[in-house]
């Protein structure tokens, strides 16, 4: 379980994040959904120490994120998992080597042992015999799916995912967040998904928070997105006026 | 400005922490060394020969006269190679070449969040990227730099050879002159290399690390890798001829 706290975040004097507070749940998809702009991609790096928030906690199972040294924040780390938007595959590694990266530099396991792992992360992501190709090598969702093998490869505690969706097709887009939401139960991790694809929200929404102009504007899952009565959500879910009118026949 | 000097300052002091995995770190010096120094060989080889040869008809028309013995072209090309052309003109070319490659990779890396996932993984992004490139460097680029002497001269005796503008024997009498000042000279050119290959690769790549934005950056943080290196190779030249030649 992570928890933020009263979380704010400003860039020269512009307020990006507002006092946002939200308890992510273990073995559930978290998401965080939003406009472009609208600070989950802030509050994300927040959570995982990319950026510092300038007020409010994060707590990691009862282990605050803030005031503490390097080593520690390191330790922390190390049950992290992250899906960047584009992947983030080391270009100069290969599919196997990008996967046993993490292996290779924090476990203590031997080179068959992390062969064993890496090739049993690629089978749960289904990618078989590609080991060998680069990341300019293979197809955008494959290059997804191989970054999520990468997060789980250290069996993390906690995954974070942003907008795995960007890019893909929605037949791939599906595939990878069936993907992230059976690894989730899987595993029980505390998986965190950023994301504005309502696609998306359908389909793994266990737990959400709508951030709206940097603040937390609603919370629910996917059962209750569809009927709220916030206004700004209400924008962001029936975009299209279809969707308005499929709405006012419902 | 000073907030880039205290920037660089953090970025370097961040070399000195502890490698999460010491034989990882040691196959990135390995490729670095091999990335940086041998795929420049051929280019430093190419250019010193030709530098080599151009000094040695520079020379042979500037001092053209019967009281100067023919092996002063030969004194003169090895004084020029050893003590500006090789260490400070080849560590420009290479601020260039390197330095470019440098600030570019680590700018594409920023910008594609390679960086980010380096650090949200718990690796010293900065002690894993940038340290073995420092450390290849130190190690490489006096090897390159020798090299080049080497070839220079090379390329001066190819041309008296094949032009006969000044006997062999006289060449190779004026490089061999004096020789017990050319430990001297080879010893501060070599210190001077070290300098620049510091200078060259931190630069690279603090620029290249702390890129922001896109591709436009990249290619922004590659010029002024190249720019700030060259002017402080420039800068520090003077300091240390000063210092260790005067």
């Amino acid at each position: 379980m992570i928890e933020i706290k009263n979380i704010s975040k400003s860039f020269s004097g512009v307020q990006v994040l507002d006092d946002v507070s939200f308890t992510f749940q273990k073995g559930k998809t978290n998401l965080i959904i939003g406009k472009s702009g609208s600070g989950k991609s802030v509050l994300t790096k927040c959570i995982v120490g990319l950026l510092e928030p300038d007020e409010g906690e994060i707590i990691y199972d009862g282990r605050s994120f803030r005031g503490i040294n390097n080593k520690e924040r390191k330790e922390i780390r190390k049950e992290l998992g992250m899906l960047f938007q584009g992947g983030a595959l080391f270009d100069s590694l290969s599919v196997e080597e990008n996967v046993a990266f993490p292996l290779k530099m924090f476990s203590n396991s031997s080179k068959e042992e992390i062969l064993e792992r890496t090739n049993f992360c690629l089978n749960r992501v289904n990618i078989i015999n590609k080991n060998n190709l680069f990341p300019a090598e293979i197809s955008g969702g494959m290059q997804k799916r191989v970054a999520i093998a990468r997060a789980i490869a250290m069996n993390p505690k906690y995954l974070f995912c942003d907008e795995p969706n960007s890019g893909l097709d929605p037949v791939t887009a599906i595939v990878i967040d069936e993907l992230i939401k059976e690894i989730t139960e899987e595993y029980q991790m505390t998986t965190v998904v950023i994301t504005h694809d309502m696609n998306s929200v359908l389909e793994i929404g266990d737990n959400i928070m709508f951030i709206y102009e940097g603040m937390n504007k609603w919370v629910g899952d996917r059962n209750t997105i569809l009927n709220t009565d916030v206004k700004e959500l209400n924008n962001f879910v029936y975009v299209s006026k279809f969707l308005r009118q499929f709405k006012e026949m419902l | 400005m000073f907030y880039h000097i205290g920037r660089y300052t953090t970025m370097l002091s961040y070399l000195f922490a502890k490698p999460e995995r010491v034989s990882t770190y040691w196959k990135r010096l390995i490729d670095e060394i091999i990335q940086l120094g041998v795929k420049s060989l051929f280019m430093v080889v190419l250019m010193s020969a030709f530098m080599g040869a151009v000094l040695v008809i520079q020379t042979a028309s500037a001092i053209e006269s019967a009281w100067i013995p023919d092996y002063t072209v030969g004194f003169t090309v090895k004084q020029t190679l050893i003590l500006e052309f090789c260490p400070t003109i080849i560590s420009l070319i290479l601020a260039g070449k390197v330095g470019s490659n440098i600030a570019s990779e680590l700018g594409t890396m920023r910008v594609t969040e390679q960086i980010d996932a380096l650090e949200v993984m718990g690796v010293n992004s900065i002690g894993f990227l940038i340290g073995p490139k420092i450390l290849g460097s130190l190690f490489i680029f006096p090897i390159l730099i020798m090299y080049s002497m080497f070839f220079g001269f090379v390329g001066g005796w190819a041309l008296c050879y094949l032009t006969e503008i000044i006997p062999i024997e006289q060449y190779l009498l004026g490089i061999q002159s004096f020789s017990y000042e050319n430990y001297e000279y080879l010893r501060y050119a070599l210190i001077k290399t070290v300098f620049f290959a510091f200078i060259i690769t931190s630069v690279s790549s603090y620029f290249g690390y702390y890129t922001s934005g896109g591709a436009l950056e990249v290619g922004k943080s590659s010029t002024k890798a190249v720019v700030y290196s060259s002017i402080l190779i420039l800068m520090i030249n003077v300091l240390l001829t000063q210092l260790l030649l005067d």
